[in-house]
């Protein structure tokens, strides 16, 4: 009976507790698997932790029996990215610099975008709509240099309107499809009583479907602000080095090689790098999972 | 009465989406445009939209010659014979590297993350933690993959040290610091980061399938494997194609990964396509954008799959 679970989630009896063979081999798979997913985690908390005699000297392995968070300490406010010393916490606030304004505006061009696309079609909005689905796929470097002038004639290359800019244009696509989805998946009925009541293209948008749309407001947050922290080609090529943003800033850090290799150093920088995109998905659950499904769920 | 004119229609609407389609226009097509028509030209700095610039530049196809010339974009040099069976042809440069790696995270990722799939459709404890676990990765960055695996996979301090302390000295995984196996480091590192996203849509494919099939395979006293592979898998046709499109379109376009892992290195042999049109961009404009416009065609290749699937959807209903 193991496979008749075939609905959205776990349900109807509990597993029998006694184990079968079948079920042996499954959890030795997901166990192995699981090992292997953790690995990496675990190496870089324990290094993170160790001084930097006990790497050259000890075992990749195993723990330090002596902590200590000097690595993250130095890792935060110390360590080189080979310009200057003032360690990681600069990339993390340039990094909340670009995301923050970028996941607004990108999230209200798109929101606005797929509610026209689903409930105020025009001549030409499928065909737009069809090019936008399609350059999702365009390579992002394809793309840099017709930026570079893009920007550069708008007279903010360099800067942080350019890096929100870039990120606008490249969330668009799979936004829009996320918002149209959604918008074209409430009942019809609503919005033609709205209409009938007098309400207009702004009106319907603000009073009727922005409070009913929380949940899929709530997924394209999680979506941008993940996918905007964890950015590196654009905010190297259009932020500018005063905004360089905590992937740069950790990239640099790891390969400035001042006074050799600082591994634990390098750890913690490294765990600092992916602690907000990793509380993201720890405490949204099931909207990542949405999220990220979003792109391949088309409606 | 008189007719409203058709471009005052929908006003509202339009003007909220005049950003999308100024992007549609402005970016997408006309940056493509633009990188596929300067590709036939021999221009050095930062040109602009303007035809004459395009005209004095006209070289035809000579930057795809030099492209392909190049043994850093692509090299098959030794076309060597292995024993009575037949011929082994080895390419390296950016190109044949982006395959590897395209072929091998296609396979294992898509095979592995089926695997995991039917094993957490198994009514199994805990079915939240596992996949709390296979899924975090793709939460992280490519730069964080890269920088951890790099550690790891570090012959001086990592795994190959750790072992040899334990008593096996012979063992040996330098693969980042080994020309003929970079790439396959590269591939480890891209599947532990997306083999979670994988399983994930291949477990809502899973989930999506009617029950009855499942009771109609029991009441025909097909094993549970069999079921799987042959009426299942089939069944899944669509999941499969989507989750393709999406690794394959990752893999064409690898870029972060490779400059957090090995930087290209050791010396270029792990250089993949977008490393190199992004190195070329100053010294050899040109170049990068045919580098461009192949990578274009090859992403179009990618989408064959998903454009027969949705079209041939279409032409049916």
């Amino acid at each position: 009976m193991a496979n008749s679970n075939l609905a959205a989630g776990p349900s109807g009896a509990k597993p029998k507790p006694f184990i079968t063979p079948q079920r042996a081999v499954v959890y030795t798979v997901l166990i192995v698997c699981a090992i292997f997913f953790l690995f990496p985690l675990y190496i870089m908390i324990i290094t993170s932790l160790k001084n930097i005699q006990e790497i050259q000297s000890g075992n990749i392995f195993i723990p330090t029996l002596h902590p200590t968070l000097d690595a993250w300490e130095k890792a935060w406010n110390s360590a080189c990215t080979g310009l200057y010393c003032e360690g990681i916490k600069v990339g993390f606030w340039n990094s909340i610099k670009i995301t923050v304004p970028s996941t607004i505006v990108s999230i209200i061009v798109a929101s606005l975008t797929g509610y026209s696309m689903a409930n105020w079609p025009f001549k030409f909005s499928e065909v737009f709509f069809t090019i936008l689905l399609l350059s999702s796929f365009i390579p992002y470097v394809v793309m840099i240099y017709p930026l570079v002038i893009i920007t550069r004639e708008l007279g903010i290359y360099s800067t942080l309107p350019a890096v929100v800019l870039v990120h606008t244009i490249f969330g668009l696509p799979l936004l829009t499809l996320l918002f149209r989805n959604y918008f074209a998946s409430l009942p019809q009925e609503l919005f033609k009583a709205a209409r009938v009541d007098g309400a207009g293209y702004w009106q319907i948008f603000f009073q009727v479907f922005a409070p009913m749309s929380v949940p899929i407001f709530t997924v394209a947050v999680i979506l941008q602000v993940t996918g905007i922290w964890n950015d590196f080609l654009f905010g190297v090529i259009y932020a500018g080095p005063t905004n360089y943003p905590m992937t740069v800033q950790l990239n640099n850090i790891v390969n400035s090689a001042q006074g050799g290799k600082a591994y634990n150093v390098d750890m913690a920088a490294t765990i600092l790098t992916g602690l907000v995109p990793l509380a993201i998905y720890f405490f949204s659950g099931k909207y990542f999972v949405r999220g990220i499904a979003a792109g391949a769920v088309k409606g | 009465m008189d007719r409203p004119n058709p471009l005052f229609r929908n006003l509202n609407s339009k003007l909220a989406s005049l950003p999308m389609m100024l992007i549609v226009l402005g970016v997408f097509v006309g940056g493509t445009l633009w990188t596929v028509l300067f590709s036939f030209t021999n221009i050095k700095i930062l040109p602009l939209f303007t035809p004459k610039q395009w005209i004095d530049g006209f070289v035809g196809f000579a930057n795809y010659k030099r492209l392909f010339n190049s043994d850093r974009w692509m090299s098959c040099p030794a076309i060597t014979k292995i024993g009575q069976e037949g011929w082994q042809l080895k390419c390296t440069g950016a190109m044949p590297n982006m395959i590897t790696y395209a072929i091998l995270a296609i396979i294992i990722s898509i095979s592995l993350g089926f695997l995991l799939a039917v094993m957490m459709d198994q009514k199994i404890r805990l079915e939240g933690m596992f996949r709390t676990i296979y899924l975090y990765p793709f939460a992280l960055s490519f730069i964080v993959t890269g920088h951890v695996w790099a550690w790891i996979m570090s012959p001086e301090y990592g795994l190959q040290h750790a072992i040899r302390e334990l008593g096996w000295t012979s063992f040996s995984f330098g693969w980042i610091a080994d020309r003929q196996m970079v790439m396959y480091a590269i591939v480890i590192a891209g599947i532990w980061q997306g083999t979670g996203f994988v399983m994930a849509l291949m477990l809502a494919g899973l989930r999506g399938i009617d029950e009855d099939i499942w009771k109609a395979a029991r009441v025909d006293g097909i094993p549970a494997w069999r079921t799987y592979i042959q009426i299942v898998l089939p069944m899944m046709k669509p999941v499969m194609v989507t989750t393709f499109v999406l690794v394959a379109s990752g893999a064409v376009r690898i870029y972060d990964l490779v400059v957090a892992l090995t930087d290209g290195g050791p010396g270029i042999s792990s250089d993949v396509p977008s490393r190199y049109i992004y190195q070329n961009f100053s010294a050899n404009l040109g170049q990068s954008l045919s580098a461009s416009t192949v990578m274009l065609v090859s992403m179009a290749l990618v989408l064959i799959p998903w454009m027969r699937m949705e079209f041939g959807k279409k032409s049916q209903a």
